[in-house]
């Protein structure tokens, strides 16, 4: 019995669609993408073809902090300032 | 109907098995389940008294934060399968009496996100007594009292008013959201473990403590609704990168909905969100505590303002 991570609670395949499009506005800083996958998990890719399929924002951060080789943080200014823009 | 859980906290001496067995004297809180850690000098009669061994497990995401605690999943689905055969009496709260140095963010992490123990209990309620007369001692302490709904300061009898006056400021510079009340040999009302219910996150002043050194707390405020995808992202990124530092988040959110929003973690663990019918009052400004070490109330605010605009599409 999986229980729905607490951000995506309720909200389907097109919840999951809007919050990848909103995803990519951060992950692009970083050099990476993501997409809605089947199965209610996300697809992410780095630009060297690095790939990883995670089930739930939670783990999405984990991934991508492996793909950059680099701690991600949402409050560092540069990603703010990018995000400002 | 879900089985509330209890959770009492405090650390070494701090007076919670006094506090508890007071509590569990009262013919309103019958029908208790209690989990202990160690049986301690102070007996705890006329209930279900179970005691395990603290078992961490971490989780298969590899994160130090997110450890559960296997001892009580084992524990809670046990008295769950006992109850519905009949071997043991009913019961209808849990009560989880920690040990002074245990942190509770692995105990809320397992009941969240148990595969099957959010589906049969609650958590309510966080109570953390704090020693009067000693004051916080450790780490550990200052988790307790992030993480707690409800602050119990002990032994008021034997402590100095001026010492309990300064202990229970620092407690609101730590913790605003909770409530704080005193005890002397345990005595308080029964009420305190029955109400999961704290103070509005509202009441909560703004500046308080803006430049205090250390573990603290910052209050920030939103003029106009969040986006609660955005929300989500931000949420989940800065308790993946941050986890470590921020203790505790608390807030109600105006999502753009008729009634706010009503947030909630424990260090990663995050309650499930709650939709509140309607506001309280005619204010309707998002506000959300975090309490952690070294939190930057700007920082955090105009992240979240930039999150919120950038992933609007």
């Amino acid at each position: 019995m999986a229980k729905e991570h607490w951000a995506e609670e309720g909200g389907g395949a097109r919840a999951r669609v809007f919050r990848a499009s909103a995803l990519n506005r951060v992950l692009g800083h970083y050099g990476l993408s993501v997409h809605a996958w089947a199965a209610g998990a996300y697809v992410l890719r780095d630009r060297k073809g690095g790939t990883a399929v995670v089930s739930d924002l939670g783990a999405l951060w984990v991934e991508a902090e492996r793909l950059t080789g680099a701690p991600l943080d949402p409050l560092d200014p540069a990603l703010v300032t990018a995000l400002e823009r | 109907m879900k089985t509330p859980v209890i959770l009492v906290t405090g650390f070494l001496g701090s007076g919670k098995t006094t506090l508890l067995a007071r509590l569990l004297e009262r013919p309103e809180l019958g029908e208790t389940a209690v989990i202990v850690n160690e049986l301690g000098e102070v007996g705890i009669d006329h209930h279900l008294l179970r005691r395990v061994d603290e078992r961490t497990v971490v989780l298969s995401s590899g994160c130090v934060c997110c450890v559960q605690r296997g001892d009580l999943s084992d524990e809670l689905r046990d008295l769950l399968d006992r109850r519905d055969a009949g071997e043991i009496p009913w019961f209808r709260r849990v009560v989880i009496e920690t040990t002074g140095v245990a942190r509770p963010a692995p105990i809320v992490q397992t009941l969240l996100s148990d595969p099957l123990l959010p589906h049969h209990y609650s958590l309510d309620s966080i109570v953390a007594t704090v020693d009067g007369v000693h004051g916080l001692r450790g780490p550990e302490a200052l988790q307790q009292v992030a993480a707690a709904d409800t602050l119990v300061v002990t032994k008021s009898d034997i402590a100095a008013p001026e010492e309990l006056d300064a202990l229970e400021a620092e407690l609101a510079r730590l913790n605003p959201a909770a409530r704080t009340v005193r005890a002397s040999f345990g005595d308080v009302e029964a009420e305190l473990l029955l109400s999961g219910s704290d103070r509005d996150v509202r009441e909560v002043p703004v500046e308080s403590n803006e430049h205090a050194h250390g573990p603290k707390a910052v209050v920030l405020t939103l003029d106009r609704a969040i986006d609660w995808t955005a929300f989500g992202i931000w949420l989940t990124m800065l308790l993946h990168a941050r986890g470590g530092e921020i203790l505790r988040i608390k807030g109600l959110l105006d999502v753009g909905g008729e009634g706010p929003l009503l947030v909630s973690c424990v260090q990663h663990a995050v309650y499930p969100p709650v939709h509140l019918d309607a506001w309280p009052d005619e204010d309707h400004r998002s506000r959300l505590v975090v309490i952690g070490h070294d939190v930057d109330r700007d920082a955090l605010e105009t992240s979240l303002r930039a999150f919120d605009r950038a992933t609007r599409v």
